[in-house]
């Protein structure tokens, strides 16, 4: 079926394979055609039209990101006809925009500010719109704010909401000019099903989406000298923030993020792959003892699977639309959580400042985990756990703000206490990796031996497959774990919610029959999170993968257990996995809500 | 020039036949392809505004390969000031039913539904009688098709026909790209055939009585009749059954007051005719035969010398403003522009050359906007504007 069209572009013959749109054919020839409403990971929508094109011989003009390629079609892109249009175009949606770029987050990095940069919109002929209509900025919510006026109904949200999440919550409302993107009911976002995975934001173009940010509090308390500033950084970051530094996607930059949190001005630079560490020694315990007493003491009330809680953004969802599953979760608190407890506890007591004098930061992929933070059980370190969170984005705008010179950095180290990390933590940012890091120790717990994988690479749980399954058979375990001999132990991964909704579906309807399954909110796992570096795309996520793929491979130590500063934690502080005050510190419960 | 063609008032549609039966035997007992033939040779278009040929829909959707089909007949009849199609659904239901079971047996289609606007609720009981007792007979004579009513939603997008499949599938109202267009992808991205109530009732008539009884009325490019609802300044409103391509002239004749300023040719998205262009306008497909030549969905409203064009435009620029279904950026943001444009000038906070750029800006929606709606604005604007200008400025 690969048939070949034979077309031309402004005027030079081009031959490719059959049902390629014409964006696509230009692109493949290197010729750029602006686009708004179009998005690599989402379905077409041809709603804007900035991309429309010249068909020599039709009528109208077409657009470029929905019209597939027809042999013999001669395409003009950039005509006059289609200039003239274009220009019209994106001045009319300026006119409808509240362009008051100065005092836009999205200020150098607006598809919409480019687009308009390109074309030199110098004036505005058209009746400003935007003053005459009543918007109003919803700011509810501790992970996103959704500012109408600046939206342009590109509806890229909508269906990243839908399409990707399978949530839903954001839809179109009213027609005409009282169009908008709104919530069920025109709710704040914060009081309907959304997750804060920060999809949304991530694919919006302009400024109308962007996450609740809280650089100004964190400058606050770095400049505060009664305030022991400490910042933990998800294993995600390291392989996205040289994005916003203007390097290529995929460049690991773990070291000269060190570097620059330090100038920043953090008293502590540590690190969540610790925690990571510490949860899967926590959760594999855990995924042993569950699969004890379902299988030998045959205690009903266990839940098998065991399904994944480091992704906050899984989590709401879940409590909003699987209610009924809550206790097929870990217990586990994200390794975001557990860092915040352990920062006012383990290291207050060991650096000997009070915990009240500790102002403890992270900087996540995520814009879940600043909802998670604010959660109220999110305190039994007697204080916030987590003081702010910040994400990718904004550490690079902090970054920026000082003035460093990123490029130029030496790479450092992470503190000690809470700062090392192994492969298996690292790998926490891409899907499948908990499967993986929780593996690697549990088999050995078990077994005593390694995973029966080449170089500790589980190659079955790794990929961008939005469902994955896996299976690993127990052989000859130690003596304690006999039960399980023979047994196979069945796994899966899934990213991005619509794919949870796959899983659930079919553990809901008794047809799954996994002991261990992986969930992350967001598509790719928390390298493609919502706070992560925008552009985000497949291709992009992909490099950020082999990115991570390549610090876990480099890392002497690959296994969570082994990790030294987790063991000297245990011997010092929490005595032993899932004991009095792990369960005190480092797990948590979960709360049923309504889908609406 | 003169006209050889007068008004010619026709009777048709509403012709009230009691041999739907007959008729729908008698039909499938030809090949599908006869049946095609018929249709492409009568030159009938559709009536619903776009007048696509109707032989070549029913073609193509008999080529396209699928195992599930679908008929609908749009009833969404959303153009102010037309209720053709409500008649017509009223007095001589059987014809459409007949025609779409028709259409199934053709296309290969074993489902129809006729997508009946909100506001025709009170037609639905009677309706489904009628499709009960038609269902009964299809029974009888092993005919395999089912007609079901879908209840729009009161939109008046919704009448497009990807909106309006877009909304039967259960979600909001928006017109899809095209292509893949319904034949190949129409209802549930199967495909499809989507004919206006009218268009339907003609095959009946070309069924009935042969292509060539068809063909023979009307003018070359605009076979057989037409249903026009008349309304506006006019002694007579009401609809009415006639011949396509009429000079409007003559049409002004016969409905006019004696004062007629004015012709809306097509409803809102139609062209606005003035007096001194009535006799080189001719109602009808885009042709060569006479000078302008306009199509219509049906509605023709009739303007005497005491209507304010301005207040005309700025009720069609209202209208839209609310209907688009916001989608696309030259539809949502132009419809306000336009109107809020014209109020600007009338009030003199813009110049009058402000018009000219309104233009350029509906020239730009023609060409631009993701369907008929947003690309049709720039008819009632560029012919009212253009044609009363000053009535737009003092
Ligand atoms: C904004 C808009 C509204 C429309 N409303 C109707 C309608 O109410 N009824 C109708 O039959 N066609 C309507 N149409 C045309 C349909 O899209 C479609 O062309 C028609 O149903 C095809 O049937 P036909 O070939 O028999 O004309 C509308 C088109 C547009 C762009
Ligand atoms: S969204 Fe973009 S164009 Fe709009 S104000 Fe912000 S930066 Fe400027
Ligand atoms: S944050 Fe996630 S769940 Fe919430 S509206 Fe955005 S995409 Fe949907
Ligand atoms: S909020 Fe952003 S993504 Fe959503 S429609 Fe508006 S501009 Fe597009
Ligand atoms: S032209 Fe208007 S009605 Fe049609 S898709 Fe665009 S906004 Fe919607
Ligand atoms: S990018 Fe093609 S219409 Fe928006």
């Amino acid at each position: 079926m690969d048939k070949k069209v034979n077309i031309t572009i402004n005027g030079f013959p081009v031959e490719l394979k059959k049902g390629k749109t014409i964006l696509e054919a230009a692109e493949e020839q290197g010729i750029k055609i602006p686009t708004l409403c179009y998005h690599k990971d989402l379905c077409v929508a041809g709603n804007c039209r900035v991309c429309v094109v010249e068909v020599v011989g039709q009528k109208r003009l077409s657009a470029a990101c929905a019209t597939p390629c027809e042999d013999g079609m001669e395409i003009l892109t950039n005509s006059l006809k289609v200039r003239n249009s274009r220009k019209h175009i994106i001045e009319l949606i300026l006119a409808e925009h509240n362009a008051d770029c100065t005092k836009c987050y999205r200020n150098g990095n607006c598809e919409l500010q480019e687009l308009s940069s390109e074309y030199k919109i110098m004036t505005q002929d058209f009746i400003e719109l935007a003053p005459l209509k009543n918007y109003t900025i919803d700011m509810y919510s501790p992970s996103i704010m959704k500012d109408d006026s600046k939206c342009i109904k590109c509806q890229r949200c909508v269906r990243t909401c839908a399409e990707l999440q399978g949530v839903n919550a954001l839809t179109v409302a009213y027609k005409g000019d009282h169009m908008r993107i709104s919530t069920f009911f025109e709710k704040a976002m914060n009081d309907v099903v959304c997750t804060n995975c920060g999809q949304c934001v991530n694919h919006c173009p302009t400024g109308a989406l962007v996450e609740r940010n809280y650089i100004e509090e964190v400058w606050g308390a770095i400049s505060d000298p009664t305030k022991h500033v400490v910042v933990q950084t998800a294993p995600a970051v390291r392989v996205g923030l040289g994005e916003e530094m203007g390097m290529k996607p995929g460049e690991r930059v773990t070291g000269k993020m060190v570097a620059a949190l330090r100038r920043l001005g953090f008293d502590s630079v540590l690190d969540t792959d610790f925690t990571a560490d510490l949860t899967i020694v926590e959760e594999g315990t855990e995924l042993l003892t569950r699969l004890k007493k379902a299988l030998v003491e045959k205690d009903k009330s266990i839940r098998i699977p065991m399904i994944t809680s480091c992704s906050p953004g899984w989590i709401k969802y879940i409590e909003h639309l699987y209610p009924d599953n809550l206790d097929n979760l870990s217990t586990c608190k994200s390794p975001q959580q557990m860092f915040g407890a352990l920062a006012k506890t383990y290291y207050a007591k060991a650096r000997n400042i009070e915990p009240e004098d500790i102002v403890s930061v992270s900087i996540m992929p995520c814009t879940a985990k600043k909802y998670e933070a604010h959660r109220p059980e999110m305190h039994d370190s007697g204080y916030r756990d987590v003081d702010y969170v910040l994400t990718t984005r904004e550490l690079a705008i902090m970054v920026k703000q000082a003035g460093l010179d990123f490029d130029k950095l030496a790479p450092a180290k992470f503190d000690r206490l809470m700062g090392d990390s192994t492969g298996a933590g690292v790998i926490f940012g891409a899907t499948g990796g908990v499967m993986e890091a929780a593996l690697r120790t549990a088999y050995e717990l078990v077994t005593g031996r390694d995973v029966p994988f080449e170089n500790l690479n589980i190659a079955p749980v790794r990929g961008m497959e939005g469902v994955r399954k896996a299976s690993i058979k127990i052989e000859n375990p130690l003596e304690e774990w006999a039960f399980l001999d023979g047994v196979e132990l069945k796994c899966a991964v899934a990213h991005g919610l619509v794919n949870a909704k796959k899983i659930m579906d079919a553990i809901k309807a008794g047809e799954a029959d996994f002991h261990f399954v992986e969930i992350m909110a967001c598509p790719g796992g928390c390298l493609g999170g919502g706070g992560q570096p925008i552009p985000t795309n497949p291709e992009i996520r992909q490099k950020r993968a082999e990115a991570i793929y390549a610090e876990d491979a480099d890392l002497p130590i690959r296994k969570s257990h082994e990790n030294p500063e987790v063991q000297k934690l245990y011997k010092d502080f929490l005595k032993e996995p899932l004991g009095e005050i792990s369960h005190h510190l480092l797990h948590t419960k979960y709360t049923k809500r309504e889908r609406f | 020039m003169a006209y050889s063609y007068q008004l010619k008032r026709v009777d048709f549609i509403f012709r009230n036949e009691n041999d739907w039966e007959k008729v729908l035997s008698n039909t499938i007992k030809k090949k599908p392809d006869e049946i095609i033939n018929e249709l492409i040779s009568s030159e009938l278009k559709g009536r619903g505004g776009a007048g696509f040929p109707t032989g070549l829909k029913w073609k193509l959707t008999a080529e396209s390969k699928s195992k599930e089909k679908y008929v609908i007949c749009n009833a969404d009849e959303g153009e102010p000031g037309t209720f053709k199609d409500r008649e017509i659904l009223t007095k001589v239901p059987y014809k459409v039913l007949t025609a779409m079971a028709v259409c199934g047996y053709v296309t290969g289609a074993k489902e129809g539904f006729i997508y009946l606007r909100g506001e025709y609720k009170f037609l639905e009981e009677e309706l489904n009688k009628t499709i009960d007792e038609f269902q009964y007979y299809c029974q009888e004579i092993n005919l395999d098709f089912k007609i079901k009513i879908f209840m729009g939603s009161g939109a008046y997008i919704c009448g497009e026909e990807t909106a309006l499949m877009e909304s039967m599938e259960g979600r909001r109202g928006e017109p899809r790209n095209k292509p893949p267009f319904p034949t190949q992808a129409g209802y549930r991205k199967k495909p499809t055939v989507i004919n206006n109530v009218e268009t339907l009732v003609h095959t009946w008539t070309i069924f009935k009585y042969g292509a060539k009884k068809f063909y023979d009325l009307g003018v070359q490019y605009s076979r057989g009749t037409k249903l026009f609802s008349v309304s506006g300044d006019t002694p007579k409103p009401g609809i009415y059954e006639l011949e396509l391509g009429m000079s409007l002239q003559d049409f002004v004749y016969e409905f006019g007051d004696g004062d007629t300023k004015a012709v809306q040719v097509g409803g809102a998205s139609g062209f606005l005719v003035p007096r001194k262009k009535f006799k080189d306008t001719a109602i009808g497909y885009e042709g060569k035969l006479v000078g302008i030549s306009l199509p219509t969905g049906g509605s023709m409203m009739l303007f005497n010398s005491s209507r304010s064009m301005f207040n005309v435009l700025d009720n069609y620029l209202e209208f839209f403003r609310e209907e688009s279904c916001g989608q696309c950026t030259p539809c949502r943001v132009g419809c306000q522009q336009l109107l809020l444009g014209i109020k600007a000038v009338k009030r003199g906070e813009k110049p009058a050359s402000y018009l000219d750029k309104l233009l350029k800006l509906t020239e730009t929606m023609q060409l631009t906007a993701k369907c008929g709606l947003g690309q049709s604005v720039a008819n009632s604007f560029s012919s009212i504007v253009e044609n009363f200008r000053e009535e737009m400025i003092y």
